[in-house]
């Protein structure tokens, strides 16, 4: 008989695998706990990928131009497959504008970057008293830990965190990986993979013995995350962490550079379950105080063209876009009004966010701007409103308060409505 | 099998004649027990603290855990005044000790080491700016400010005035480093009047920035008085050109007063406007601008028998060191929140107030305490004393702890000696911890407003120290590491394992433990992997993590 130290492994277990299988099958296979749930890889299951613009930005140029105005700027607007138009630079994404949807008229106060990334990821101010949860954390708190099948953690950030979980816990903060899926510690040699089955029994020994001398709930909860970094290390769902095995035109397809390999391994990571990745647009700065369009044209939106419509394009090939909803956006938007050094800087009174996918109507522009870009014409809308639309389409409750750690209620997403015109 | 054998016997005892025990119980109430205890200090108070303690315990019913092993003992008094374990000959040295006061003297030797110092200016520049320094702060100016007050055991009211005071440059008076951290925003000084209050005066008047407090009768104007006090400074952000590049970089930040005139307004909820003067518990200083605000407001908080700032420290370090505090959390102080003990709690402020606010003072009443003494295995009688699942704290034992990210790295390095192994000089030795210790800070920056008690590991951090290189380096076995020097000694493989215990876990292994290490290292065809084997296990255990 053998019996399953709670690491999920014994080391006879561990043995025959490595016996019988060292020299043929790669690594990651034959330390599976779990012998693949092949079956439920290509289950479709509801997920946000959150395309993170660090540095703001100047969605005038991008997804609501202004030609005519004096605060036009040099790019020309093309027409696309939705019911709007885009700049000429993103042409790729025109012809999948039809999936996706704009909103023209975010105001959001804030633009300063720290707090502006800060209201963006939560929907709520920065206070002294608390700290709220990114909306990453948010999605883990409420699907993740619904998803037991799930070894990985269930909120990733591609190149880089954004962000804390706050009140929600630790356990719900971004788990964060190379656009390569790199995962820092992870992988260990061959030497120490055979090693590993007989550390944990003796592991085993000393951490029962702790647990039964009665010290209370920190032991056993120091075991349940050893639990889950061996089932990380040893799991057949780390295979979605390499996306060198991917077709070489799909690689070439999404951009070869991080941000589009961040988005491939972005779908992948989406394939085994997990519900939110943010990953992000590191495609040169958005903090474009000066030389906006070259930057833009030469460098920033040619890669955020290809790495946005391959993912568009993916997802609808495999059935899986209207399970996940595609969110596209930094901490604010940028002037109308072009400095003297040809840049746009920091505005958040009236800007664009990009959402799609999702089962939402998309093809749409909500919400609009006057012809210089600089007031709102009608409804304006918040983080809240935006996330609360994302909120919907995960099929997590709106009527859902999380409590701080004070015991202060606080409504997901700030109590924001979802957009009428997209949810339908 | 030492304690965990005690342990279970003792269990088995009160399952098979618990009707006998409780004549026991009866016949040896509380205080008779307790009044044999001491750690060898003669200090009256001690005893002051020992009776409020007991008098808890007795008044709900529960009978105390006995006393902690020296072998745990140790190892705690080592991690919380230090900030590292013992080594492993340490530990053996004092089990030996047959000296009665052998506990206290340990507590006076300890509070006169370097790494006392180094441990609480660890402790306080993560309260006062962070784990991780913001930008335009000089984590070197806090650290030499904090070293320079605990290395000569300056008064903690003197500490706190010379803090909320601060005006200069950022390494030249290391003490504006706090402000500094707390002006990030542009913000009124928003920050900087919750930071302080929060901190110093143990309570937490942030939510009356925007609304009274929803639990007591705190007012919003209150907020707004204690912001007025910050509001004569502003922090300046000096710039030079890097010759190298010919770019713009940071320099020097400092803080400067300004010549801040009048009351200060805010909005009601309503969305009246209102206006706070600096007012401290209903002494009002003159707003004109001429009044150093600051500096009346750091007389201010030290006036009285008992002021908050004696209460907040005291609540704080006896949180420190016990794992909770009279409140919880210790910083959120007020009629909203009563205290466990109110009386011993006002009564270590008073004391502590006639011995000038000596903190060493403080921390040795603490550590010859009995309930510091107390092993953190709670058994039947004491059960319902569970903070964790929150009971009001009675400690009647030890609450386990978690290592802070400094502890724990120390203790690594006191444990392993991973950054000798294989290194020849002391150089490269000390480079190699430092590269450690940064990518440490960064897996374990956990929020620090987190209870100390609540494990919140997580997934990287436990891959870390699975697979990290630091346990690569402590395991390996290459010259200069410990596990070099232990396989190179004399002795068995039960001594070897007892030593490998020692080191990491300040203790001995019982039947169960020796067995299993025995029968690794015998079976396996690889005895130096073994041993690595079992170093791997010892130091990724909960019992190596925590401070218990």
């Amino acid at each position: 008989m053998t019996i399953l130290n709670p690491y999920g492994m014994t080391r006879r277990h561990f043995m025959q695998h490595v016996a019988g299988a060292a020299t043929a099958i790669p690594t990651m296979h034959f330390l599976s706990h779990l012998e693949a749930n092949a079956s439920q890889v290509k289950k479709q299951q509801k997920a946000c990928i959150l395309i993170w613009m660090a540095g703001g930005p100047p969605s005038i140029d991008i997804w609501d131009l202004k030609p005519g105005s004096k605060n036009g700027g040099e790019f020309k607007p093309i027409s696309t497959k939705g019911d709007m138009q885009i700049s000429e630079h993103m042409p790729k994404t025109a012809q999948v504008m039809g999936d996706l949807s704009l909103i023209r008229s975010m105001s959001t106060r804030e633009a300063d970057h720290a707090r502006g990334t800060y209201y963006m990821h939560s929907a709520y101010v920065p206070n002294p008293t608390v700290v709220h949860p990114t909306f990453g954390s948010v999605v883990s708190y409420e699907l993740g830990s619904r998803r037991k099948e799930l070894d990985i953690p269930s909120f990733i950030s591609v190149g880089g965190s954004r962000g804390s979980a706050g009140f929600l816990g630790m356990s719900h903060s971004p788990f964060v990986v190379s656009s390569n899926g790199t995962i820092q510690n992870a992988e260990i040699n061959m030497t120490e993979q055979q090693r590993l089955g007989q550390r944990l029994d003796m592991l085993q020994v000393l951490e029962s013995g702790f647990i039964n001398s009665k010290r209370g709930e920190s032991a056993n909860s120091h075991k349940d995350i050893y639990k889950k970094a061996v089932n990380l290390m040893t799991s057949k769902q780390m295979e979605a962490f390499k996306v060198d095995q991917e077709p070489a035109a799909l690689k070439e397809a999404y951009g070869t550079g991080s941000f589009g390999q961040g988005l491939l391994l972005a779908r992948r990571l989406v394939e085994v379950g997990v519900p939110f990745i943010e990953v992000s647009a590191s495609v040169g700065s958005w903090d474009l105080h000066q030389g906006v369009f070259d930057s833009l044209k030469n460098q920033n939106l040619p890669q955020l063209d290809k790495g946005i419509s391959a993912l568009v394009t993916d997802l609808k090939q495999r059935a899986m876009l209207d399970d996940v909803t595609i969110v596209c956006m930094g901490e604010f938007g940028r002037t109308p009004r072009i400095n003297q050094n040809v840049g746009r800087d920091h505005w958040a009174a009236s800007w664009t966010a990009m959402i799609g996918g999702g089962g939402l109507k998309n093809g749409q522009a909500i919400g609009k701007t006057d012809s210089d870009g600089i007031g709102i014409e009608g409804k304006s809308y918040l983080p809240g409103d935006l996330w609360a639309t994302v909120s919907h389409s995960l099929g997590i409750p709106l009527d859902i308060v999380h409590t701080s750690k004070r015991g202060r209620p606080m409504k997901l997403a700030n109590g924001g409505t979802p957009i009428k015109e997209l949810i339908g | 099998m030492r304690r965990f054998s005690k342990q279970l016997s003792v269990v088995s005892a009160l399952v098979i004649c618990a009707g006998s025990l409780v004549s026991i119980a009866d016949a040896a109430p509380p205080e008779s027990r307790a009044k044999s205890f001491s750690t060898g200090s003669f200090d009256p108070f001690v005893d002051y603290i020992n009776g409020q303690i007991r008098q808890g315990w007795e008044d709900n019913e529960v009978e105390a855990s006995p006393v902690a092993s020296d072998e745990e003992w140790l190892r705690r008094v080592y991690l919380d005044i230090i900030g590292q374990i013992p080594s492993g000959e340490t530990v053996e040295k004092f089990v030996k000790n047959s000296d009665t006061a052998k506990r206290s003297k340990v507590i006076d030797e300890l509070l006169e080491d370097p790494a006392y110092v180094h441990n609480f200016t660890n402790v306080w520049t993560n309260l006062l700016i962070g784990r991780n320094t913001p930008r335009r702060v000089s984590r070197n100016g806090m650290q030499k400010f904090l070293r320079e007050a605990f290395a000569k055991n300056r008064p903690w009211d003197e500490i706190v005035q010379n803090l909320v005071t601060a005006e200069g440059h950022f390494e030249e008076n290391g003490a504006v480093n706090y402000l500094l951290a707390q002006m990030q925003d542009n913000d009124e000084a928003v920050q900087v009047t919750a930071a302080t209050t929060r901190l110093f005066l143990g309570i937490q008047v942030q939510c009356t920035q925007c609304h009274n407090h929803p639990f007591n009768d705190w007012k919003q104007n209150q907020f707004w008085e204690y912001n007025s006090f910050f509001r004569q400074m502003r922090r300046i952000n000096h710039r030079k050109t890097d010759p190298k590049t010919g770019r713009q970089v940071d320099d020097y930040s400092e803080v400067v007063s300004t010549g801040f005139n009048g009351p200060v307004y805010f909005e009601k909820r309503s969305g009246l406007m209102q206006v706070a003067y600096p007012i401290f518990e209903d002494v009002k200083v003159d707003p004109e601008g001429s009044v150093e605000r600051r500096k009346e407001f750091s007389k201010l908080i030290v006036q009285g028998e008992k002021p908050l700032i004696a209460q907040a420290i005291v609540n704080r370090m006896w949180g420190y060191f016990i794992g909770y505090g009279f409140t919880r959390p210790v910083d959120d102080m007020g009629p909203h929140n009563p205290a466990s003990h109110p009386e011993l709690l006002n009564k270590m402020a008073e004391e502590l107030v006639k011995k000038k606010y000596d903190l060493k003072q403080l921390a040795r009443w603490i550590c010859n305490s009995e309930a510091y003494n107390l092993t953190s295995q709670f058994g039947r009688k004491n059960e319902i004393d569970s903070p964790e699942r929150g009971e009001t704290p009675l400690f009647s034992h030890m609450y386990v702890k978690n290592m802070t990210a400094e502890q724990l790295y120390d203790s690594l390095i006191v444990a392993t000696s991973a950054h000798k192994s294989g290194q020849s000089n002391f150089e490269r030795a000390e480079e190699q911890r430092r590269q450690w210790m940064r990518q440490f800070m960064v897996a374990f920056d956990n929020d620090s407003g987190d209870d100390s008690t609540t494990f919140n590991g997580t997934i990287p951090q436990a891959l870390m120290m699975m697979n990290g290189e630091l346990t690569k380096n402590a395991i390996s076995a290459d010259s200069g590491s410990y596990l070099n020097q232990l396989l190179l000694e004399k002795g068995n493989d039960q001594a070897k394992i007892k030593k490998m215990f020692l080191s990491t876990l300040s203790r001995f292994p019982d039947r169960r433990e020796s067995i299993s290490a025995q029968k690794l290292i015998g079976s396996s065809p690889n005895k130096l992997a073994a041993y690595q084997d079992l170093y791997w296990a010892l130091l990724n255990s909960n019992e190596f993590v925590f401070n218990h």
